[in-house]
């Protein structure tokens, strides 16, 4: 498999204070193959967000190399830029603040058609956008709507309508479904599915669920505090789960089956502070198997076979 | 733009997409106060146009003493002032001179104030930081302390008051719309028109001004009557438009001191000044909720 | 519905209909709930964004919106007295002192100028009938915030100093005070990450067994209802469309198709199904509610039968699932 979207040591950190830096994204290795999803999972503050928004080019990155395709886009020409950009695409958590409420769904699936001089005619345009509408599974009747009069399900398909519109290969997808109701939810994550599989999309799906993840990702990357701590295959990860962060995270989501509170493993502590971490395992102050090699040295992801790698003192073998 | 096309179930379905003036004047022409805003507005614009038809402009400069202080009546239909001039025929000419300082020194106000509070609250940081400041200086001097210095400083004439009205109608303008942007900035459709290659300029004028426009209108009407009086004020100084040139603001003063015997001679003027601010007012409401797709139509 | 055995029901809703009148019509928000709770229990309510959870919760407390919010029709019993009949002075005394609620998100229910010290020390005293000496009180504050895991030195600082979980942990204080008999916790974990949800859920499982206190939980997540409770009433548009033990509703051979849409809607940790099973449609708009079952539009199983008047009430013992499907089986 060829890989489409690949990061290298991504880093951003944002300055917060004369001498504070917010490590927002520490040297994170993002490798994504062609047609496939690389699924990131973390709770809030962990980055993942703004990964999302590094790999995109709409933040600028502090270090790191970003390739598409194959190219260094650091190397780009700003013509060449907007070209790549056509690329790749993003759908956010919330339907409700992504869709400028004063432009009608014709006016917000237009946007990108008109930013970019895609159609000269009026009549093929109308009949594109009508044809992603379709494609979406919007009735026809919804063009002149206003995002007010859709329900969150509608808005997010208007979303999704609006990244297709300039064919792209690539789409990060923020929680897309985070802010839907359950069975919205499945509505939307099938659609994301199928899309996939019949244009060959890949994409970067962002969420806290680590059911939706499951479900629908190849890879998985679990994130907490700008480090990439676990990285497998989607069910790799879900049957042999490494780092102690994720089996605490797998535990910790309620199943839907009746079990009150018994062999649930409750994670002690909370995330501590992204401002100028000290050295060590990240992790470690809520870590059961936390010793004081943790918290002196760093650890680097370690491959340990089956595409899977874990960032750990308990599988450091150097 | 209409197509008509097939459907899966047979039934011919009509494809169409509606213009935007349209569908903001079907939700205008509901608003019935809005009309009434509207029609008052169009009788005051109307009268700007044809003033030389409805009455000549020498009525309203030369003095006529023998029918000074008249009240209504068949000949002059608003009674004469105490120069026994037409009061209507200054009314209908001094519609141009009020209506060019208000309107203008709110609108240009407006445009140049509008535009540096939409890029100081998009692009933020330094720029910001220097609007602001200088804007906050403009503020720190009465309105009409500036307007008499500039005044004093480039010759009394209609045009330098309307340009000093102007320039202190822009710091308003600026802490309005900043603002309002600061609150649409942040949203994720902003964040989404970036990420589908749409300049700065556009998004600007696409999706951030558009959804701050409502309190930009409320600014703009509620201002423009108080305008046409400050115009008045300046009149009154001495400064800006001189005797007998006909403006309402001017008539207002000149009428003053026969308040008691004549009431008609502030009646009319001040009812056409009111007459006009209400327009405005109501015509802004309804505008601003005509652009607002949010409210039902 | 019969109370079963000794236990004693602390809470009776009984046919509660809650309207909103709005500009845009009426909005039937909660049309004919019928469900009891024993002490010492906790009744899960689960459903989708608008299907009814928080109005129920707010008659009950009867904190509706006092323009547009109306109860025509419907009892809740509280303790042998409607509290519908009940005057506003009552319903104050109760609120807080008997009845409590945990809010959704931490972040706005906490007053960020006070701190959180004197915001649980606000609710006793408010509620100070035995006239305790305000040292008593403060000496409660102390108890009542280790009692929520959070050292009561820190009861001088203020909600910001607080992460949301540490948050959400002052507002169960909070709810705690007055040593309530039901609390009603409305999304309690909604905001907050999987693993503090997962200390939050731990801690109020605790304390309601400490304490003993009855709980209503308010939620769209069918694991945090797996989790908690121990009778769950499945919503939809305004009705309780399934009501049983949790042990009926998870693992029970009968369900209404709106439960088992809404299993299946949920990708699962364990099985390795490829695609979803979303249920079709949306839900009903509460303005204008479909005849017959509210979930026909959307149901598998819809017959001539379900377009038209109520669907059939299967019970069995305190179980219910109102449902045309079990008819036959009479």
């Amino acid at each position: 498999m060829d890989t489409l979207v690949k990061g290298d040591k991504l880093r951003k950190y944002f300055q917060v204070g004369p001498k504070s830096l917010l490590h927002a994204v520490d040297d994170v290795d993002v490798d994504i193959p062609r047609g496939t999803t690389l699924g990131v999972v973390g709770e809030s503050g962990c980055g993942k967000s703004t990964l999302a928004r590094v790999v995109l080019g709409l933040i600028p990155k502090t270090g790191g190399k970003l390739y598409f395709d194959g190219r260094d886009l650091d190397t780009l020409n700003k013509k060449e830029k907007a070209e790549y950009r056509r690329q790749m695409q993003i759908i956010f958590q919330d339907p409700y603040s992504s869709l400028d409420p004063r432009m009608s769904v014709y006016e917000s699936i237009a946007e990108p058609l008109d930013m970019n001089h895609i159609f000269s005619k009026k009549a093929e345009k109308l009949d594109y956008i009508m044809e992603l509408m379709e494609r979406v599974g919007l009735a026809e009747r919804f063009v002149n709507a206003y995002p007010h009069e859709m329900d969150g399900g509608r808005r997010q398909r208007v979303c999704i309508a609006r990244a297709l519109a300039l064919n792209p290969k690539f789409i990060v997808c923020d929680e897309p479904v985070s802010a839907l109701d359950v069975s919205i939810q499945a509505q939307i994550l099938n659609l994301l599915m199928d899309m996939q599989d019949s244009m060959g999309l890949t994409y970067m799906f962002i969420t806290h669920d680590m059911s939706v993840v499951k479900h629908i990702s190849t890879e998985i990357m679990v994130m907490y505090l700008g480090q990439c701590v676990e990285r497998a295959p989607s069910k790799e990860l879900f049957e042999n789960p490494l780092h102690p962060y994720t089996q605490a995270l797998l535990s910790a989501v309620p199943k839907p089956v009746i079990n009150r509170m018994s062999n649930t493993e409750i994670l002690r502590g909370e995330v501590s502070n992204p401002i100028n971490p000290p050295v060590g395992c990240r992790f470690a102050p809520r870590c059961k198997h936390c010793t004081a090699e943790c918290t002196q040295k760093n650890f680097e992801l370690v491959d340990q076979g089956s595409r899977h790698s874990v960032a750990c003192r308990l599988f450091d073998q150097a | 733009m209409n197509k008509t096309t097939g459907s899966a179930n047979g039934v011919k379905v009509v494809r169409k997409k509606k213009s935007r003036f349209r569908e903001i004047w079907g939700r205008f022409k509901k608003n019935k106060s809005a009309i009434v805003g509207l029609v008052l507005f169009s009788i005051v614009l109307l009268m700007v146009i044809f003033a030389d038809v409805l009455a000549p402009y020498s009525a309203t400069i030369e003095p006529n003493i023998p029918v000074r202080l008249q009240g209504p009546s068949a000949e002059h239909i608003m009674g004469t002032d105490s120069f026994g001039r037409d009061i209507f025929a200054r009314l209908v000419h001094g519609s141009r001179n009020s209506l060019l300082v208000g309107i203008g020194a709110v609108f240009i106000g407006m445009v140049i104030g509008g535009t540096l509070g939409a890029v100081s609250g998009y692009y933020g940081g330094k720029i910001d930081n220097i609007i602001v400041r200088i804007t906050d200086m403009i503020m720190c001097i009465p309105m009409m302390l500036l307007v008499l210095t500039l005044v004093a400083a480039l010759g009394s004439s209609l045009m330098n008051v309307l340009l000093a009205m102007m320039i202190s109608n822009i710091p308003g303008y600026t802490r309005v719309v900043r603002s309002a942007v600061l609150t649409v900035v942040d949203q994720d459709y902003i964040e989404a028109a970036h990420s589908c290659g749409t300049p700065n300029r556009w998004v600007i004028f696409k999706h951030i001004i558009p959804n701050a426009i409502g309190p930009i209108i409320v600014q703009t009407t509620m201002s423009i009557g108080s305008m046409i009086l400050n115009a008045a004020a300046i009149s009154f100084l001495g400064m800006g438009i001189q005797p007998p040139t006909p403006e309402w603001g001017a008539m207002l003063n000149e009428a003053r001191n026969f308040m008691i015997q004549c009431p008609y001679m502030v009646f009319f003027p001040g009812a056409a000044i009111g007459i006009t601010a209400l327009g405005l007012n109501l015509m802004g409401d309804g505008l601003r909720d005509a652009l607002d797709p949010k409210l039902k139509d | 519905m019969n109370n079963t055995g000794t236990e004693q029901a602390i809470l009776e809703v009984r046919g509660l209909h809650t309207i909103y009148q709005t500009d845009d019509g009426v909005v039937k928000a909660v049309n004919g709930v019928d469900f009891s709770i024993n002490e010492r229990e906790t009744v899960g309510l689960v459903g989708e964004t608008g299907a009814g959870k928080t109005t129920l919760a707010l008659s009950i407390m009867r904190l509706l919106p006092e323009r547009t919010g109306r109860i025509p029709e419907g009892e809740i019993i509280y303790k042998g007295e409607n509290l519908l009949k009940a005057d506003k002075e009552y319903m104050r005394r109760i609120r807080g002192a008997n009845i409590s609620m945990i809010f959704q998100d931490p972040m706005n229910a906490l007053n960020p100028i006070m701190s959180v010290g004197d915001q649980i020390l606000e609710s006793l005293v408010i509620h100070n009938e035995e006239k305790r000496s305000g040292e008593e009180l403060n000496k409660r504050v102390d108890e009542l915030l280790e009692l929520v895991g959070i050292s009561a030195g820190r009861k001088h600082e203020y909600p910001h100093q607080f992460s949301g979980g540490m948050k959400q942990r002052i507002v169960i204080a909070i709810a705690l005070a007055c040593n309530p008999k039901l609390i009603i916790a409305d999304e309690p974990t909604t905001a907050l990450d999987v693993t503090i949800q997962a200390q939050v859920l731990a801690l109020i499982n605790d304390l309601q067994q400490k304490l003993g206190t009855s709980m209503i939980m308010i939620t769209h997540d069918l694991g945090i209802v797996g989790k908690t409770c121990d009778k769950v009433a499945i919503m939809y548009a305004g009705e309780i469309i399934e009501f049983g033990t949790a042990e009926d509703v998870f693992n029970g051979e009968k369900h209404h198709p709106y439960t088992v849409g809404l299993f299946g809607a949920i990708p699962s940790l364990t099985s390795e199904a490829k695609r979803l099973k979303p249920i079709d449609g949306l839900m009903p708009d509460p303005t204008a509610l479909p005849e017959g079952c509210k979930f026909h539009p959307r149901c598998p199983h819809c017959t001539e039968e379900c377009k038209t008047g109520e669907p059939y009430l299967y019970q069995k013992g305190e179980a219910y699932i109102k449902c045309n499907l079990f008819r036959e089986e009479k």
